[in-house]
């Protein structure tokens, strides 16, 4: 099929040069001066975008942080801050369905960011020496499950027929990895510097070694940006709990606990012993519920002010290489 | 997009290839690193394939795929016959072209109107907070749609409180197709202005200074010049959305669906989960994904002609 061909042609190219940034911040002397009403539509479309980005993340943040007293008053989501008090997070964090939460999501997002790295990392570094044995063969063998798969129910089926159901693997191993991500990291490792290499294997170093002290040191812009994707998308798994693992409510990672507690509105189980049973007191729920909402998010923005600028790098290979 | 080049400069330059076998042992380690890769994907790709079968059978997960009674094509005569089946279909084209109206523009937009910003700084800013939502999960996503336009939500809040009267938009089904693309908006149409930056920055600026020489004003400079250097990458990423015409997001829909009722919300994605899996009658929930899958493979087929009678590559060339 021709597709093959192009897309084997496409990963084989080498990486594209980084597009150089813009360094001026003036205008350029042929550009005529701008229009005070261009300005103004420009800043307040813009001011826009930020804004509709930017306040829903800040009333769930003031509303997890108010009081009782706050909420009430406010009738709902409290949108100025008016008595601030991290009561909601204490009783969140003494609450044992959010703390296993907590830990299970952190657990299956290192263990399968670990898992997808090392698997991507060699399975691209291994298909990135030009003229290797069947690496064409192999390419294509990756490439044709970018237009074909056996779909939602075959895999399903594949996997409770290997004894997945309930079991931690299945939220890792069927979608440990993207072979997109593994095309652009690809095609970063084939254009590390053939001579670096070539001088590390006149040293005596094997392909291992080359990998390990060459090329990923080369690289590291590209690997930090496809571990943020692999650990954003383990983060989130929503969507394989659902599948294997529905009514293990002690597996649940933070998301599906989010859907259960949060979106769909059920009370929180075992609310006579757990924190959120004597907690309503004090607390209020919504309170509760926001609390877990920021919960959810504070992993991503604590990575991801680290990756944000790699950005450019990593997705640009991928969007340009279609 | 299309300078790929297939050859790379040492091949021919370099002796003949040695025999395969002096090949495989100096790449052992090479095909050693590829081994895990290749074992997932056989077993939670290509296995998966072969497991298609099933949609030719009446499947019974006591009797597994090897002992399961063939069906022929009674799950697909069972299929058409289906109105919920057609109506997921009907959902699916008329949710993907909504979104494509409402959704497919706005990064392009967005790109452009950035791309006029000269400071650095607020350009980065504006990036680093569009690009964020791309990362929140969809339950995260519609948490946040609920808090602030949910009947409890911040919106009929303020609407109540100004007896303006409640508008519920969550469980609308006349304005969800509204909603939904709202949604990837809000989420994803941030993120999606990547390319196009990437594109608006390959263009050459002699071109502009040389055609506001000539007089050309700032309209005609994006009309003539910025327009065609997007040309390329609009025609892929339209290709792209073409091909993927019947998949138009999957939990968006799968967590909605109780809110707005199945007629409104239900996909092929979703249809094929809840009369497979939920139901248990996975023969027929993997005929309809497999026809998904048939017609997916067609509308890519067809969208990559479509780019090359534009002159344009698509995702593979002529």
């Amino acid at each position: 099929m021709l597709t093959i061909e192009r897309m084997r042609e496409v990963a084989e190219a080498p990486a594209p040069r980084p597009v150089r940034r813009r360094k001026r911040n003036t205008r350029p002397a042929w550009e005529e001066p701008p229009t005070v009403a261009g300005e103004a539509v420009k800043g307040l479309t813009l001011g826009g975008v930020l804004l509709v980005m930017l306040v829903p993340l800040w009333i769930i943040v003031v509303t997890s942080l108010s009081t009782q007293g706050a909420v009430t008053r406010a009738g709902g989501l409290v949108i100025w801050p008016d008595g601030l008090t991290f009561e909601a997070y204490r009783v969140m964090l003494e609450d044992t369905t959010v703390r296993t939460a907590l830990l299970v999501s952190l657990g299956i997002t290192a263990a399968g960011t670990v898992v997808s790295m090392v698997v991507s990392v060699m399975c691209a570094y291994g298909l990135s020496r030009s003229r290797s044995f069947a690496h064409r063969f192999l390419l294509t063998l990756l490439i044709v499950t970018m237009f074909v798969n056996g779909g939602l129910i075959p895999t399903f089926l594949v996997v409770t027929g290997l004894g997945g159901y309930g079991q931690w693997w299945s939220l890792i191993l069927p979608s440990a990895i993207s072979v997109f991500n593994i095309l652009i990291l690809r095609s970063f490792y084939s254009s590390t510097s053939a001579d670096l290499i070539e001088a590390a294997r006149i040293d005596g170093a094997g392909d291992w070694r080359i990998l390990w002290s060459i090329v990923l040191p080369t690289s590291r812009a590209v690997t930090a940006v496809m571990a943020l994707f692999y650990g954003v998308g383990y983060w989130n798994s929503f969507f394989n709990v659902m599948l294997y693992m529905p009514t293990d409510s002690e597996k649940w990672p933070l998301q599906y606990v989010l859907y259960t507690y949060v979106n769909r509105g059920n009370g929180m189980p075992g609310s006579v012993n757990s924190g959120f049973g004597t907690a309503f007191s004090q607390t209020a729920p919504l309170s509760l519920q926001m609390a877990v909402v920021v919960l959810t998010l504070v992993p991503l923005l604590i990575v991801y002010p680290f990756v944000q600028k790699h950005f450019r790098t990593g997705v640009l290979t991928g969007a340009i290489k279609g | 997009m299309t300078t790929a080049t297939p050859t790379r400069p040492d091949r021919g330059t370099r002796p003949a290839r040695p025999h395969w076998r002096v090949r495989l042992r100096r790449d052992r380690s090479l095909i050693l690193m590829t081994l895990p890769a290749v074992v997932l994907l056989l077993v939670f790709n290509y296995v998966p394939l072969f497991g298609l079968v099933t949609a030719f059978q009446e499947y019974d997960p006591l009797a597994g795929i090897w002992y399961s009674t063939w069906a022929g094509l009674d799950q697909f005569q069972r299929l058409f016959g289906d109105a919920n089946f057609w109506n997921a279909v009907q959902n699916t084209l008329y949710l993907s072209f909504v979104q494509l109206v409402l959704f497919f523009p706005v990064p392009i937009a967005l790109a452009l109107l950035l791309n006029s910003v000269l400071s650095q700084r607020v350009r980065n800013f504006i990036q680093s907070v569009v690009y964020l939502p791309h990362f929140f999960s969809w339950v995260l996503a519609i948490t946040i749609f609920q808090q602030m336009l949910g009947g409890a939500g911040a919106l009929n809040h303020f609407l109540r409180n100004n007896d303006i009267g409640t508008w519920d938009v969550m469980t609308n089904p006349d304005t969800f197709a509204l909603l939904v693309s709202a949604q990837v908006v809000w989420k994803e149409a941030g993120w999606g202005i990547i390319v196009f930056l990437a594109a608006l920055a390959a263009v050459n600026t002699d071109l502009y200074e040389a055609a506001a020489a000539d007089g050309a004003g700032r309209w005609r400079r994006l009309w003539h010049i910025t327009l065609p250097g997007l040309r390329g990458v609009i025609v892929l990423m339209l290709v792209l959305r073409l091909g993927n015409a019947l998949t138009v997001g999957f939990e968006q829909f799968l967590i909605q669906r109780n809110a707005v009722g199945y007629d409104t919300a239900d996909v092929l994605d979703t249809f094929s989960f809840y009369y497979g899996i939920a139901t248990g009658d996975y023969s027929y929930g993997a005929a309809a994904g497999l026809f998904k899958s048939v017609i997916s493979l067609l509308l890519i087929w067809g969208a990559n002609k479509l780019a090359h009678a534009f002159g344009e590559d698509g995702l593979y060339r002529r």
